[in-house]
């Protein structure tokens, strides 16, 4: 099995609906720590992806997610706008041509996108923010390729290894964005960040399952 | 919630079309993204460009207008600003002699302006960038995103507005705003938290005899919670914070700064100016320019900031000269 151009659209197109469904609860985590708007951020920016990808057509993976890149970075703001944008702008670089993704080139694109992130964010592990869910997701993705994994395993592991991640982010003292303000207070609060990508790697594998 | 609103979308452009719509001879808005220009705009001198999160109103759409701001970029509610807004504003005010960015130190604002300088740096325009971070509760800046940029930013869009407006080259003006943040220092309080609209309730709690102390301008709490004090210790608490960091020697004139968080009412700032000067008289410093107000707030958050600069003849004579904004003027 591999992920086509319409997987991918519908994939999307979930992630904006979980994203909507959960967004008081992320907004809710923001409050402990942040500035109580990451809910409210990414439900913004990925209704625009939505109108975005509805309007167009699309024959190639990349072009797909440049444009979802491009379009979080334009309408997200604080810094999940530019962390998303680029974490999407770099997948699409890895996917540009392809028609479809098999566990290899998604594990590629995906550590791709990690590395756009972490260079931008300069976040590292247990800084208590995105990459503490996206590293154990895309080491997870990569081994699982490297077993020849199909790619509905290889993403049940990919997920279940961010849930890990995220869930661990819950005693740390965060490192890195505004809830570094409040230092050891930040302990004791799961991150909105590495929920929020949590569940778009989560509704990423139910859209896919759904198709099979 | 209870707000005076439209519809909650619309609570950014709404606000700015009002204040474009009070101030037609001093700003206009950008045709397609959310910025507020100069209405004279783009004339020959360095652009000065701020821009981040809306909620610290008049920060930073109030402060546009002659010797302060060409342009600024307002994200939504206590959100930064996206780069296409820092790139069309820069581009549409860019009048051939560079343009200087200031940006508060926080993690979403550093990034889409230097996404933006970039792209404007590949189109061959000069910019440059200054990041303010004047917020002495954010104690070790090793393991945390840095000092945040708060009440001192308010006093460099004034400073480096004048000096670009005087014909200072990008290079003038990015030392001097780099002077700037290197001699202001300051520190906040919370008496209550603040209601983002889009999130409907407010952004902690605190309880009746409560105050939080080294809070941000984002409604994030701060470094600590405390019960509530009389204003004298409480200005004596964040004073001494202030003055020991830079430090503040005796003999130092200063800039003393009392910004209001948005609810707190123009008697009590002056309250606690009062204290302020007591304690600054005590530790030898002269109060040379003083600012009592609401500058840089959030939302209706009741408390307070102190924001002390140590000035110079050169600060004297550019915090001096003329501006015309919605937000400050006078000399004009």
């Amino acid at each position: 099995m591999t992920l086509d151009v319409q997987g991918m659209l519908k994939a999307i197109d979930a992630i904006g609906e979980t994203l909507e469904m959960h967004k008081d609860y992320l907004t809710e985590l923001d409050s402990a720590i942040g500035d109580a708007d990451h809910g409210i951020n990414m439900n913004r920016g990925f209704h625009k992806v939505r109108e975005k990808l509805s309007a167009g057509t699309y024959v190639d993976l990349g072009a797909v997610l440049k444009d979802v890149g491009m379009t979080l970075m334009s309408s997200v703001g604080g810094a999940a706008g530019p962390l998303y944008g680029t974490f999407f702008m770099r997948m699409s670089m890895k996917l540009a041509g392809l028609q479809a993704a098999d566990t290899s080139s998604l594990a590629e694109a995906m550590e791709e996108g990690l590395k756009g992130i972490v260079a931008l964010g300069k976040a590292q592990l247990e800084d208590k923010t995105m990459v503490d869910a996206l590293t154990p997701a895309v080491e997870a993705l990569k081994k699982a390729s490297g077993n020849g994994a199909a790619l509905a395993a290889a993403l049940e592991s990919a997920v279940a290894a961010a849930r890990a991640g995220m869930e661990a982010t819950t005693p740390l003292v965060a490192r890195k964005g505004r809830a570094s303000y409040l230092g050891e207070r930040s302990a004791g609060h799961q991150d909105p960040g590495a929920t929020s990508t949590y569940l778009i790697l989560s509704t990423l594998l139910t859209s896919l399952k759904e198709r099979v | 919630m209870k707000k005076l609103l439209n519809k909650i979308d619309d609570v950014v452009v709404e606000s700015l079309a009002g204040l474009a719509a009070s101030h037609p001879t001093l700003v206009r808005l950008h045709p397609s993204v959310k910025a507020v220009l100069r209405a004279d705009a783009p004339r020959v001198k360095v652009a000065v460009i701020s821009g981040g999160g809306s909620g610290h109103e008049p920060l930073h759409g109030g402060y546009v207008g002659y010797g302060m701001l060409d342009a600024a970029c307002p994200g939504e509610v206590f959100t930064s600003p996206t780069p296409d807004q820092m790139y069309e504003a820069a581009k549409a005010v860019e009048g051939g002699k560079g343009v200087l960015f200031i940006v508060k130190n926080y993690t979403g604002d550093v990034m889409n302006f230097q996404m933006a300088a970039d792209m404007l740096a590949g189109e061959g325009v000069n910019v440059a960038q200054v990041v303010i971070d004047d917020d002495v509760a954010v104690q070790d800046s090793l393991y945390t995103a840095g000092r945040r940029g708060v009440g001192g930013t308010v006093l460099a869009e004034k400073i480096v507005g004048a000096k670009a407006e005087a014909g200072g080259s990008l290079e003038e003006v990015k030392a001097l705003c780099e002077k700037v943040n290197s001699r202001v220092r300051s520190m906040g309080m919370a008496l209550t938290p603040c209601t983002v609209p889009a999130a409907g309730k407010p952004t902690f709690s605190l309880a009746e005899d409560e105050m939080e102390i080294g809070i941000g301008i984002h409604g994030e709490p701060g470094r600590e919670r405390m019960k509530l004090k009389p204003a004298g210790q409480i200005v004596e608490m964040m004073a001494k914070a202030i003055v020991d960091d830079l430090p503040f020697k005796p003999g130092d004139e200063v800039l003393a700064f009392v910004n209001g968080m948005g609810g707190t009412p123009q008697m009590e700032l002056f309250l606690v100016f009062n204290d302020l000067a007591a304690y600054l008289r005590d530790r030898g410093l002269v109060i040379a320019r003083s600012l009592v107000g609401n500058y840089i707030t959030s939302l209706e958050m009741q408390g307070f900031s102190i924001t002390l600069l140590k000035l110079d003849e050169e600060l004297k004579v550019l915090w001096d000269a003329p501006v015309e904004t919605a937000g400050l003027r006078w000399g004009r």
